[in-house]
């Protein structure tokens, strides 16, 4: 590539960086720059050694070989201290806020050079960073307590704390809601200006097309594609996806009549409620939910007066802003909260006091959307993550005893279906990439025969392949009459899925649509905006 | 029968008091750094008595009580090198080691004192510190204010202990890595240095408080003397959350339980002695029932950290 005057200078350069784990080459011979005053967007599958990449510039992995030059000189980033000296600031993809402590002690932990805290300093620091991020965040506030987008900002602020020049984001927008999403891309556009370079790993393209400036992609670990800013600027949309689309998924997929599904991917939604079999809604109520409240008394958004009907092979979606209830909601059905009043019903049967397990072998199936905490055991093999449910039972364990042959053939199985990228069964869980924990997760709860699945943000975090995948067998299951409550930020979601959407807010249902196709979401936004107007005169969150 | 409430048996319980919880406070006070930065120190007992004796000796032969808590102090801190390079440096189980210490610190000093110390020496009375005019008032003057200069350094040492833990980054260091080290690590810290800093320091304080029991508040060393401290200094710790205030309160309860079990055996209450001696016990494991939901350690507590690992 020829360097011109009016390119930007480059401050990070990467030099056929690679670094191996057992089983994997996670990152292979990748180079990288990374320019002054760039959003360099940086796309890739899950597995495919993003993370990796951008912990290595963090100084949390070192790398097995290749070299890191900044502002021209060879460094060695040893530590995550010395990453920071070099100006390089992280947002790591699973948070690293402690929640125990507020917003204040959680950055000047960053201040590791005084010995007294500074709590004056800090707090006009902070004033100064959010003014500058377009933020508004209290400084005494546990880090519990944050919503999610709050949460992402204070990330970046601790990223910024020590004056980056280079600040790293890996999926920030993953768990966002879209306004939350609009707000961060303008806090990031506000720092480019500012002259800081910038890397951003995403799944939605519409993200890396409407902020990058440059676009990399990987593929199993090697750099697959890269865009410059000048070509970059000659793209439309459509073009760019197609672009790193094919980068992404490779030639296999564009050969033969595969080119479709990339076409598919691209259009994104549209094409897959065709898929649902019309009248494929049943007359009998799997879940009926009365009257429900539950206030938990550990800070979390309690829910009032729930009512919800689902019938075999109905998908109800649940939109609304995040934190409005939505967890409360789905972890008072899967029997992990007790509620104050109100009665659940699964088919006939009264399951209002009835623990987790006893639901779970009535059919129930809950995926959480907090899965690295309560989804895995980290230090078990993939294997035994995915059969964690069905511990004890036939044909994997036999009188107590477990049988090798079936865990393992099981296991694959289902690492086959979802495509789990993990080097072998027996990989610890923990290891794998965000993604792919996803992906064990919700290969774990779906099998085994469901009649309801309450599924919490089934999709944050996936890759576009998967993305279509899950959504794909969330469709199979109601059109093999399975009940399934959909809980999702995403409106497109959403409308491409439910065959009804409720919309929650501030822990009540405020109003509900059937999904009429294109004007669904318009519908859903003025429920929501009437709700708002009718709201701000009491209260402000 | 004896008037309970006369002078003599006032100051007497105060007293009392005064000598069960002082070392406990001291040795808590280490386990607290300890715990809140992530690594539950089952050595205590050990490294108190290993301090305990090295004070004694030092005592002994130097006639110093200060040389004494000194020696002692150091001791704990060279005791607890070995919990900072197995544990802290190459991630072996926290609980093993602490346990090793334990009946080594144990065994050790109980068999050196047994080979050199045939005739049970007894150390001097150590001299006192007087506050002026407080000293003078009835009941409270010759018990809590003529005291070993020890004692009233002792709550200097819980104060700046509090005021470490809450003011410092070095403190807040500490938290973090007790939180979540991964955390620190990102914030550019260094769990490593930070877990190795509060061994070390956990370490001094139970020597120091190993060193109190020995040669202040029981004026010699015997095998064993610590009789399970170590452990109520754990509890103590879990039930304190980190609270330095608390660490305080609850010292004192025990104190207050063992001295009611001396009074009472100057009483003509006829209670076996075994009975007296086990009261102390009994009521830690009643508050531990009654408050043990609000016991509390910090969710990194015995995990070992590797950079980078998932
Ligand atoms: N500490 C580790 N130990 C073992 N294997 C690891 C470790 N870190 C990453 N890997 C492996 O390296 C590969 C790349 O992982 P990485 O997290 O970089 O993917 P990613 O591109 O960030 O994916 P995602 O989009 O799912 O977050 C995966 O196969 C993963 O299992
Ligand atoms: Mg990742």
């Amino acid at each position: 590539m020829t360097t011109q005057v009016a390119e930007n200078p480059v401050i990070v350069g990467m030099k056929n960086v690679t670094k191996t784990f057992p089983g994997v080459v996670a990152n292979d011979q990748i180079s990288l720059d990374i320019r002054q005053g760039l959003v360099h967007c940086l796309l890739g599958e899950n597995g495919a050694g993003k993370s990796t990449l951008i912990s290595i510039l963090a100084g949390m992995q070192q790398p097995d070989s290749g070299q890191i030059e900044i502002d021209g000189k060879v460094s060695r980033i040893t530590s995550t201290r010395a990453a920071m000296k070099l100006g390089v600031g992280v947002v790591y993809q699973h948070s690293t806020l402690i929640s125990s402590m507020t917003v204040l002690e959680n950055l000047m932990l960053g201040d590791t050079k005084r010995v007294l805290l500074d709590k004056k300093g800090a707090r006009t620091k902070l004033r100064d960073l959010s003014a500058l991020l377009g933020a508004e965040i209290d400084p005494e506030i546990k880090a519990r307590n944050l919503g999610l987008g709050q949460q992402q900002q204070v990330e970046i602020i601790k990223a910024l704390w020590q004056g980056s020049r280079v600040l790293i984001l890996d999926e920030p927008t993953s768990m966002l809601t879209p306004q939350a999403i609009e707000s961060l891309l303008a806090s990031v556009v506000r720092l480019r200006n500012e002259g800081l370079a910038v890397i951003f790993i995403t799944h939605k393209l519409r993200e890396a097309y409407a902020i990058g400036d440059e676009i990399s992609v990987l593929r199993k670990g090697r750099m697959v594609k890269h865009v410059p800013a000048r070509e970059l600027a000659k793209m439309n949309e459509s073009s760019l996806k197609n672009t790193v689309l094919t980068a992404m998924f490779g030639d296999d997929q564009a050969s033969a009549g595969n080119r479709k599904t990339i076409e598919e991917l691209a259009g994104a939604a549209t094409a897959s409620r065709q898929a649902r079999k019309a009248g494929s809604v049943s007359e009998t109520t799997v879940l009926s939910v009365s009257q429900v409240t539950c206030s938990p008394n550990d800070g979390t958004r309690g829910i009032f007066d729930i009512n919800i009907a689902i019938r075999a092979g109905e998908i109800l979606g649940i939109a609304g802003i995040d934190g409005h209830g939505q967890s409360t909601l789905a972890e008072v059905l899967a029997g992990q909260r007790k509620l104050q009043s109100g009665r659940v019903l699964l088919g006939e049967t009264d399951v209002t006091h009835l623990d987790v397990r006893a639901r779970q072998s009535m059919g129930l199936r809950y995926v959480t959307d907090d899965r690295l905490h309560e989804g895995i055991v980290g230090n078990l093999p993939v294997s035994l993550n995915l059969l964690l449910k069905r511990v004890g039972q036939k044909p994997f364990w036999n009188r107590g005893r477990i049988n090798r042959q079936e865990v393992l053939d099981e296991s694959n199985r289902l690492i086959s279906e979802f495509d789990i990228r993990t080097p072998n069964p027996e990989t610890r869980a923990g290891t794998l990439s965000g993604g792919n924990i996803q992906k064990l997760l919700l290969a774990r709860e779906l099998s085994n025969n469901p009649k309801l699945v309450i599924f919490n943000k089934p999709t944050y975090g996936l890759d576009l392949k998967t993305v279509a995948r899950v959504r794909e067998i969330i469709l199979e299951f109601a059109n093999e009459g399975v009940a399934v409550l959909l809980i999702s930020a995403d409106l497109d979601e959403l409308t491409e899925l439910a065959d009804r959407i409720a919309v929650i807010s501030q822990g009540r249902l405020i109003g509900e649509t059937p999904n009429v196709g294109a004007r669904t979401a318009e519908i859903v936004g003025e429920i929501i905006v009437n709700e708002g107007a009718a709201a701000t005169g009491k209260s402000r969150k | 029968m004896t008037d309970i409430f006369s002078e003599p048996f006032v100051i007497a319980f105060i007293l009392g008091c005064i000598t069960g919880a002082i070392p406990l406070l001291i040795a808590s006070l280490g386990e607290t750094i300890g715990e809140q930065s992530g690594v539950l120190n089952l050595g205590i007992e050990g490294m108190m008595l290993i301090g305990g004796y090295v004070a004694f000796v030092t005592t002994l032969s130097t006639g110093s009580f200060a040389l004494g808590l000194i020696a002692g102090t150091l001791a704990g801190v060279a005791t607890s090198v070995i919990m900072m390079v197995l544990n802290t440096w190459l991630g072996l189980n926290q609980i093993v080691i602490g346990l090793a210490i334990t009946l080594a610190g144990g065994g050790i000093t109980g068999v050196l004192y047994n080979v050199y110390f045939t005739n049970t020496p007894r150390l001097g009375q150590e001299d006192t510190l007087a506050i002026p005019f407080l000293s003078e008032l009835p009941y409270v003057g010759k018990s809590l204010f003529t005291q070993s200069p020890m004692f009233y350094l002792s709550f200097v040492l819980a104060g700046l202990v509090a005021w470490m833990l809450l003011r410092t980054t070095v403190g807040l260091r500490f938290r973090a890595a007790g939180q979540n080290p991964n955390s620190l690590d990102a914030a550019g810290g260094n769990v490593v240095v930070t877990r190795s800093a509060a061994v070390l320091l956990g370490g001094a304080f139970s020597g120091l408080g190993g060193a109190y029991l020995a040669i202040i508040a029981a004026g010699t060393f015997t095998p064993f003397m610590t009789h399970g401290l170590g452990y109520i200094a754990i509890v103590v710790t879990m039930l304190a959350r980190g609270r330095i205030v608390w660490v305080i309160l609850v010292s004192f309860l025990y104190g207050v339980t063992v001295a009611l079990g001396t009074v009472l055996q100057l009483t003509s209450f006829s209670l076996p002695t075994d009975v007296i001696k086990m009261f102390p016990f009994i009521v830690v494991m009643i508050v531990l029932i009654a408050f043990a939901r609000g016991s509390y350690v910090p969710p990194a507590l015995g995990e070992p950290y590797t950079r980078g690992a998932r």
